[in-house]
């Protein structure tokens, strides 16, 4: 492992932070291909490895979040709980479903939801402008 | 009036449970973060404001992540040494991320969600 490799995954956990905080996400989706293509890590390694890594971010961020005022405890508290038993029923039913063709249905649901998002963002900032000029 | 508010509390609950378990769910089948799921459900579904969902989602997210870093840990799946190399820069990202967050218009944070969820759905099927 070079100097080069440590700077540029430092570099990626940056911008995953960044993203983390300003998205609301763990960060994952960067980390993962740090661990794999910089630090060299094995494809399990480095999902387990980014799950670690999450942890002070999404805890920091949380915390941070808390004193802007726009983080619901509780809400968390009952999202957080139940996705745990979500995740482990997730992992038994990986083994046994066809996860190819879910993952091509879920794939359509985010695009879908990505759609969503954005009429979401066009509806705000039509009001924020309509807000600003009267 | 009290039937109705406790109706309606009981209502938030069930979705806020309903968001959790699909969050957990699709990553466990997939792999993909809980939060791509959790916010644009709190969004669409519960009626959050942007910042409310992003950090809400954190929050869930620290439970969830520790509890599967820890699980992951036991069968020896977790190299502590990578994982702070890229963990450490991003607890410095993350301040600077919240912090640029409360400074952006809302739709811009639906606007860059919706291309974050557009670049992970077709990461799902081409890998």
């Amino acid at each position: 492992m070079g100097v080069g490799e440590l700077l540029l995954a430092g570099a990626i956990g940056v911008a995953a932070g960044i993203s983390s905080g300003l998205l609301g996400i763990g960060g994952g989706i960067l980390f993962v291909p740090a661990l794999t293509l910089v630090l060299g890590l094995g494809h399990v390694e480095a999902e387990s490895t980014s799950l670690l890594a999450i942890v002070p971010v999404a805890l920091v961020g949380s915390f941070r979040q808390r004193s802007y005022g726009n983080l619901r405890v509780r809400d968390a508290g009952v999202i957080g709980l139940l996705s745990v038993g979500g995740a482990v029923a997730g992992v038994a039913l990986a083994n046994v479903l066809p996860v190819l063709v879910l993952r091509i249905g879920f794939a359509l649901l985010m695009l879908n939801l990505a759609r969503q998002l954005f009429q979401r963002g066009r509806r705000d900032r039509r009001a924020r402008l309509a807000g600003a000029g009267g | 009036m009290d039937e109705a508010l406790e109706r309606l509390s009981r209502e938030r609950l069930l979705r806020l449970a309903a968001i959790g378990s699909a969050g957990g769910l699709f990553s466990g089948l997939f792999g993909v973060g809980g939060g791509t799921v959790m916010v644009p459900l709190l969004l669409l579904w519960m009626g959050y404001e942007a910042r409310a969902a992003a950090a809400t989602s954190l929050g869930a997210i620290t439970l969830t992540a520790a509890f599967a870093a820890a699980t992951q840990g036991l069968y020896g799946n977790v190299d502590l040494l990578a994982g702070g190399l890229v963990g450490l820069p991003a607890v410095g990202g993350v301040l600077i991320g919240t912090w640029l967050q409360q400074r952006v218009h809302s739709d811009t944070i639906a606007f860059a969600f919706a291309a974050l969820l557009a670049v992970a759905a077709v990461q799902l099927v081409v890998r």
